[in-house]
């Protein structure tokens, strides 16, 4: 499995196991994604979700906590992005990158912004100073070719009438622009644009996805953008992945991303009070693990969309009318509901891949303990859970059924003693 | 019209002698007690109580006098100089380029004519006095405005020259500038002294010594921005200069070491003897020749760290210091290898440091730690900030501004007319200095010449406004 991703020649970049800790802050937790060569990736996810800090990850201007990064050059080169120095994964693994808060030499002119960013090319071409110093043709003639180049991106930015000004004297689109340009100047193979729409206006905005196409069809290079404006993510990306918490929620082309209700519930977002009560009853559980923070969260706020949307479950609005009575099995339960764990102890269903503590509070509050139980669900009953779990195909998807036959199996083998642990 | 237009200037007078009193009354509190009242002691070892009122009033009034001035004349007109300057066309601003380029061609000439004008206004002034014509009382007489002005000058034009790269284009603030100069000097002091070998040698040799150091220290506050970095090459240059003190076996402590070798013209030596300069070329013996050739070879090596200023300002390197000034982070974001580019900035401003101290102890034959306290890395560093961080021309103005003028102090015999005997002006310079620093930085605070000339251009050369330049932050 691991190893068909690895020899995936169509991955510019493969982001694995991923994390990055601040302290007790977990900004990133366990991330895994791929970037296609040629596309256009998008990363979204509300504010505070961790994306500049994977961009600072794959840049090198964090070292990650734990992870991999690999980035594949076209010419099959490979180079392990977080054991680099940020410097020289632009010079050497040719990543490239813009700033969210703009990142200018606002003192230089346009065109010196360019030509600084051809550093390198023009370090080797002059000697290391030395040659140039002296006045030797081969620096002139790529001088002369770098001022060449950046006339090209200036008229491609359409700032080629104020190439002699200076940077910090622009409008804030054409500082956006001229940041990606100078990105550009780089040569780079992948490029990361952290929010390049923000701030820019609705044409500005057109020109903008312009800029980027033309980019990705012309230069072949591959872009990796973080993006608010979702009209921006729907209209140019060929992939999406969203992040909420430091963790994917979801990963795929735009139209499945926009109809995850998971998505949907991130952007919409939950209630302050809700947040607080979240953070009441993780204390309470003593429940720290970040995933279930999200599932309460989304879950929450999934139930938020039903109760104001009618279209929605029928089964998911009779849970929520039948919320506030709170009897031990809830209304919509499924067929195999039982009012009490069998022998008084309950399986641990977080075994399953996919429950967490908190999905596993709501299975028990209605009525299901046991492995053996989901095991045996029928399509009424997955359809039944899912309205309460309010995930739509998730347990088909993590087939919770088939690992609750094998837990279920296993179980039975071995004495109950194993089985403890579960009740939170 | 004309009315409104003299009662608006009624008006400005009124204002400005109300502001003047205002001004008066408050200059009278303040020196009240300080200047009006001197405690003294008698022959009997009593304290008395002298009262200076002239002296009070004086201060009141040049106070209030100022202010008067300030308000009536100087602001209006600065206001009115301000709505023209928005008016100006653009041809105008071209115009302006141009004549600026004139007078730094003019600049440039007058620094290559210099001595020998020297000599003949002096010549035309004994003549004017006397009625003799002798060129020879005109080339003694310049030794003082060659050596003390002239040299003087242009080793801290160069000095400043050399930080410029360091502060001006990467933005790392040195406060330990004076440490190369040191290791200049002394290498040359030293190296001549005990291996005999010749200026022209060591001239390099101590770049070389002084670059090495730049990098040593480079290394250690590679890490450090703003107040960290100016602390770490304070302490730098202060070890430098204890470490000079103490290594008594090889320095010779504050003794200094003395005798140093003069330099020479390709082997002819500025010696009184017969193989000497003045003899080979029929001249009469003096000493002004030696300080005239001091002069063109420090003017040789101050405009040749102009030009590898600008040289290097064009190159990629100049490019990625300047960038680095402006945004450190977006510089790595673009593969540049910052540490290299700030060692290649403090190499280079050291090894001009360099040079300039090993012209400093061929120049003076004597070196001491006392050259080569904080007080010259300050000064320098007035200099670049005074002269426009970057800006060449701005600095050679500072510099001349405030060493020739702290030299001219020296001159102002006049001045003891005025304060009576134990006047010494010299003692004032420090409090001049700072004056004029404060007036400089409140008149224009990005120093004489702010704006920035672009490194590269693709329609027209366009002057960059120091709204737009960042000084850096280490
Ligand atoms: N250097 C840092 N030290 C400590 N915490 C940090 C650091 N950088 C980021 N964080 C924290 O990591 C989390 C993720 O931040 P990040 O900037 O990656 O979010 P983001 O998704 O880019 O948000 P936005 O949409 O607002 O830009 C935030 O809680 C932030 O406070
Ligand atoms: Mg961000």
């Amino acid at each position: 499995m691991v190893s068909e991703v690895r020899n995936n020649p169509s991955a510019v970049l493969r982001v694995e196991h991923l994390s990055m800790k601040f302290g007790g802050l977990i900004a990133i937790n366990d991330l895994n994604f791929e970037a296609k060569r040629g596309d256009i990736t998008a990363l979204i996810g509300p504010n505070g979700a961790g994306k500049t800090t994977v961009f600072n990850c794959i840049t090198g201007f964090y070292k990650p906590t734990e992870g991999m990064l690999t980035m594949t050059r076209q010419n099959g080169e490979e180079y392990l992005l977080e054991r680099m120095a940020d410097f020289v994964i632009t010079k050497k693994a040719k990543v490239a990158r813009t700033f969210q808060n703009i990142r200018l030499f606002s003192g230089l002119t346009v065109l010196e912004n360019l030509l600084v960013a051809q550093h390198n090319p023009l370090m080797l071409s002059s000697g290391y100073t030395i040659l140039g110093l002296l006045g030797f043709p081969t620096y002139k003639k790529a001088a002369a070719d770098a001022i060449e180049k950046a006339r090209f991106w200036l008229q491609k930015i359409n700032l080629i009438d104020r190439a002699d000004d200076p940077a910090g004297d622009l409008p804030y689109g054409a500082q956006r622009r001229l940041e990606i340009a100078r990105a550009m100047c780089t040569d780079p193979e992948l490029l990361c644009l952290d929010e390049p729409a923000a701030g820019l206006n609705a044409r500005e905005s057109a020109e903008l996805n312009q800029l980027l196409l033309s980019i990705r069809d012309e230069t072949g290079t591959s872009i990796i953008l973080i993006e608010h404006d979702m009209s921006v993510v729907m209209e140019i990306s060929d992939h999406v992945v969203v992040l909420e918490y430091g963790t994917k929620i979801s990963d795929g082309t735009p139209a499945s991303v926009k109809n995850d209700p998971k998505v949907i519930a991130a952007y919409l977002g939950v209630e302050d009070e809700e947040v607080v009560e979240l953070i009441e009853h993780a204390a309470a559980t003593g429940a720290d693990d970040i995933t279930a923070a999200v599932d309460l969260l989304s879950t929450e706020a999934i139930q938020e969309i039903t109760e104001t949307h009618p279209e929605a479950p029928a089964a998911a609005t009779a849970e929520a009318a039948a919320k506030p009575a709170g009897p031990a099995i809830k209304a919509g339960a499924t067929a195999n509901a039982l009012a009490a764990p069998r022998g008084g102890t309950p399986d641990n269903l977080t075994l399953i891949k996919g429950i967490g503590p908190v999905n596993e509070r709501r299975l028990n509050e209605h009525g299901i303990f046991h492995f053996d139980q989901i095991a045996a669900w029928k399509k009424a009953d997955v359809i039944a859970a899912e309205a309460y779990l309010a995930f739509d195909g998730r347990i088909a998807r993590e087939d919770w059924i088939g690992q609750a036959k094998k837990l279920a199996k296993e179980s039975q083998g071995k004495p109950a003693a194993k089985k403890t642990g579960g009740a939170k | 019209m004309a009315d409104i237009q003299s009662s608006g200037q009624d008006s400005v007078y009124v204002k400005a002698a109300r502001e003047a009193v205002i001004t008066g009354i408050i200059a009278f509190g303040l020196f009240f007690l300080v200047i009006g009242f001197r405690t003294d002691q008698n022959i009997n070892n009593e304290l008395v109580l002298a009262q200076r009122w002239g002296l009070l009033a004086i201060f009141v009034a040049v106070a209030a006098i100022g202010r008067f001035i300030f308000a009536a004349f100087i602001t209006p007109s600065r206001e009115q100089a301000k709505l023209a300057k928005s008016k100006v066309p653009a041809a105008a601003k071209i115009d302006r380029r141009s004549l600026k380029a004139t007078v730094s061609r003019f600049g440039l000439a007058l620094l290559f004519t210099y001595p020998f004008v020297v000599i003949l206004i002096l010549a035309l002034i004994q003549f004017a006095v006397t009625g003799q014509w002798s060129f020879q009382s005109g080339v003694q007489g310049s030794l003082k405005y060659v050596d003390n002005f002239g040299i003087q000058i242009l080793i801290y034009v160069m000095l400043a020259w050399g930080l410029n790269i360091v502060v001006g284009l990467a933005g790392l603030l040195d406060l330990g500038y004076v440490a190369f100069y040191a290791v200049g000097a002394y290498s040359y002091a030293l190296l001549s002294a005990h291996f005999g070998l010749s200026f022209w040698l060591l001239l390099p040799m101590a770049g070389i010594f002084a670059a090495t150091w730049g990098i040593v220290l480079g290394f250690p506050v590679l890490r450090l921005r703003g107040d960290y970095l100016a602390i770490v090459t304070l302490a730098f240059g202060e070890i430098i200069r204890l470490v000079l003190i103490n290594w008594t076996v090889v320095t010779k402590g504050t003794f200094g070491i003395s005798g140093i070798a003069k330099a020479t013209l390709f082997g002819i030596p500025f010696t009184p003897g017969p193989t000497g300069f003045a003899a080979m070329f029929g001249l009469p013996n003096s000493g002004v020749y030696y300080k005239i050739f001091l002069y063109y070879l420090i003017l040789f090596l101050a405009l040749l760290t102009a030009w590898v200023t600008i040289r290097l300002r064009r190159m990629p390197i100049g490019r990625a210091w300047e960038a680095l000034r402006e945004d450190e982070i977006a510089c790595r974001s673009l593969g540049i290898n910052t540490t290299t580019t700030k060692l290649t900035a403090f190499a280079t401003g050291a090894m001009f440091g360099g040079f300039a101290g090993s012209f400093f102890a061929a120049r003076q034959g004597f070196v001491s730690p006392e050259s080569f306290v904080f007080l010259e890395s300050a000064i320098i560093l007035a200099i670049v900030v005074l002269g426009g961080m970057g800006s060449l021309i701005g600095i050679a103005i500072a510099a001349a501004v405030m060493i020739g003028g702290t030299e001219l102090l020296r001159e102002l015999e006049f001045l003891k007319l005025i304060f009576g005997n134990d006047f010494t002006p010299e003692l004032y310079r420090m409090l001049l200095f700072g004056l004029a620093m404060i007036v400089v930085m409140v008149w224009k605070p990005r120093g004489f010449v702010g704006n920035r000339e672009p490194s590269a251009f693709l329609h027209e050369r366009k002057m960059i406004s120091s709204e737009f330049t960042k000084e850096g932050h280490g």
